[in-house]
């Protein structure tokens, strides 16, 4: 019968106007800049650096400036330059601390491979969507003060990851302590210690594909 | 061409009303020579009817086209020099960018590619993961490409509405999975990036079963619908010689009633393992093409089901294939899978350094738009605008 189907199609709208007053599921608007939206926990959206602390951001970063992350990123939007000299880290290493880290985030595509080739969970990716500048080039270019944010924040983002990341790198300081500890036992002996950081990738267990990476050389002394 | 044994693979033929039945029929177009003036239009590229930045110069003679140049290239971006310049690693994100519906598939024909070329295996628990993604990209491709199918011929909202309603189901699963609803970027070489929580396999699994239901009640409205049979049937023809010598693929070419799909003649990955058909028209006409991709959906829903089913434990990438610094022995290699628009594939020629000396995109969609002309001609601007949306194109892949 001709007009059949355009009636079954009306009884199909008509179901769905009434469904979309009276059904809980269909109730999909979400009250955007009033009510921030649920993000969920594996969103992301542009980098930053994880410091240790909050009081000294600047101070405590893990970024040892390998430039894995510069080299790796597909569409080269991080700028690295090493210091000169070094400060201590988290475990009282002295290490090479990036001098200048900025990322374009008008270049940057979020695509994660920089967190996934970083081997000392130093950058990991933010949720912050909202970013607006007036100026296209300086406002957007974010250097390492402003990327700089405490792992409290990477734990409030994004829970299940940074548990694992903490977890990793416990075990990871227990092993080079108890190492260092067994080479200073070992003193007596003319061979010298490893260099702790050697201590690093047999501990790794996560399934990250940074796993396969081989852990970066140390850092070459400045002259 | 290689062409799978119909009886083998249990090819289902397209049901349709005929609209004839019903008194509805398209009049016939017989080109006048010399009745009057040609007229020159250019259709897009800023034309909503243009699925992008596309443009058509179509030739009238009074509402009737005799001649139709497709117009592209708005939108490149390099793409394939690009991956010459980037590590193997690196272009991954970018394949994401090319159809930008369907990251999935780009990326998993991409990991094919360089799995071949490096002889990489894929571990069992990703063979089949991929298998969900890509169903549930082509779920939501199709269900896009209805919708804006029905925009394109005047029904504007309600079908592409209900369209995106479901489509947004799918892209919170891809977020809550990946991070990106667009962008995924899951697929590493051996495996993939991320691990299915079992969460996120049960809202699947939720997703999957309530489907049914939507394609039911979007079939209820659309396929029966007498205004739709008139729009869509007898336009566009692709005959199936004309689509197997231009080398369509996809559903495109399965309405035309040639039976090829890469699922079956390739078996890739862990497709030979799941019981399912092969939809196939047999006009060509937009009306096939349409019913083809939602008769897919149908399919698509019993390999998902299947899928999830059967998705094994175990790790979901091997610890020790290797990502960064990928540096494949001289060699070349052509991955391909069957993405929802049709084959895509992958060409890449190594030299043994850590980037492709060569890489190369085959893109559905750009071999798919090679007919229009061949599908306009005689019908009337607004048919043109319904084939175009039939052909379902991406202009981020027809560019490139």
């Amino acid at each position: 019968m001709l007009g059949k189907g355009l009636l079954q199609g009306l009884a199909v709208t008509a179901k769905n106007l009434v469904g979309s007053y009276h059904d809980p599921a269909r109730y999909v608007t979400q009250e955007y800049p009033e009510v921030p939206p649920k993000l969920p926990e594996a969103y992301r959206n542009f980098p930053f650096l994880v410091s240790e602390t909050a009081d000294d951001p600047m101070g405590t970063l893990r970024c040892v400036a390998c430039q894995i992350c510069e080299k790796e990123c597909p569409p080269q939007c991080i700028y690295i330059e090493k210091s000169k000299d070094k400060k201590p880290d988290a475990t009282g290493k002295p290490q090479i601390y990036p001098a200048v880290f900025a990322i374009d985030t008008a270049v940057c595509m979020s695509c994660q491979i920089c967190v996934e080739v970083c081997p000392f969970d130093a950058i990991k990716m933010d949720q912050e969507f909202a970013i607006a500048a007036t100026d296209r080039f300086g406002g957007l270019l974010l250097n390492r003060e402003q990327l700089a944010k405490p792992n409290a924040y990477y734990h409030q983002i994004h829970p299940t990851e940074a548990a694992e990341v903490d977890a990793r790198l416990a075990a990871e300081r227990r092993a080079a302590e108890e190492k260092a500890r067994l080479a200073a036992a070992a003193k007596a002996a003319p061979k010298a210690a490893a260099p702790a950081s050697a201590a690093m990738s047999p501990t790794r267990t996560a399934p990250a594909p940074t796993a396969a990476v081989p852990p970066p050389a140390p850092p070459p002394s400045s002259p | 061409m290689m062409l799978p044994d119909p009886a083998a693979t249990g090819l289902a033929r397209v049901r349709k009303i005929e609209g004839d039945a019903l008194g509805l029929r398209t009049p016939a177009f017989a080109p006048t020579e010399g009745a009057g003036d040609l007229l020159e239009v250019s259709l897009g590229p800023h034309h909503p009817s243009t699925h992008g930045v596309f443009r058509m110069d179509v030739v009238l003679d009074g509402e009737r086209i005799v001649r139709l140049k497709p117009v592209f290239g708005y939108l490149h971006r390099n793409h394939e020099k690009l991956g010459e310049a980037t590590s193997y690693l690196g272009s991954m994100p970018y394949t994401d960018r090319l159809d930008y519906l369907n990251s999935m598939t780009n990326n998993w024909a991409y990991a094919l590619a360089v799995e071949k070329l490096a002889g990489i295996p894929v571990t069992e628990r990703a063979e089949y993961v991929r298998v969900v993604l890509a169903e549930l990209s082509r779920l939501l491709n199709h269900t896009c490409l209805a919708g804006f199918l029905m925009q394109d011929c005047g029904c504007s909202g309600t079908p592409l509405m209900y369209a995106f309603r479901e489509r947004e189901k799918i892209l919170d699963l891809f977020e809550s999975l990946s991070g990106s609803r667009m962008m995924c970027n899951v697929q590493r070489f051996g495996g993939c990036r991320v691990d299915p929580s079992a969460e996120w396999l049960a809202a699947t699994r939720r997703l999957v079963d309530g489907y049914g239901a939507f394609l039911d009640e979007f079939e209820a409205l659309l396929s029966g619908n007498e205004i739709v049979m008139a729009r869509t049937q007898g336009v566009g023809r692709l005959p199936a010689a004309l689509a197997v010598n231009a080398g369509i693929t996809g559903p495109m070419l399965r309405a035309s009633g040639v039976g090829h799909d890469l699922r079956k003649v390739d078996g890739y990955g862990v497709y030979p393992r799941f019981n399912f058909r092969v939809p196939i028209g047999r006009d060509g006409d937009v009306y096939d093409r349409y019913m083809v991709r939602m008769l897919e959906m149908r399919e698509s829903i019993a390999i998902l089901d299947q899928a999830l089913r059967d998705l094994p434990g175990g790790p979901i990438l091997d610890p020790k294939a290797k990502q960064r610094g990928l540096r494949p022995k001289a060699g070349e290699a052509y991955g391909r899978i069957e993405g929802p628009k049709g084959e895509i594939g992958f060409f890449l020629v190594s030299d043994g350094t850590g980037n492709p000396t060569r890489y190369r995109v085959r893109a559905p969609s750009f071999v798919n738009l090679t007919v229009l002309e061949d599908l306009c001609l005689g019908h009337t601007v607004a048919d043109a605008v319904i084939i175009l949306g039939s052909i379902d194109i991406v202009l981020g892949e027809v560019d490139r």
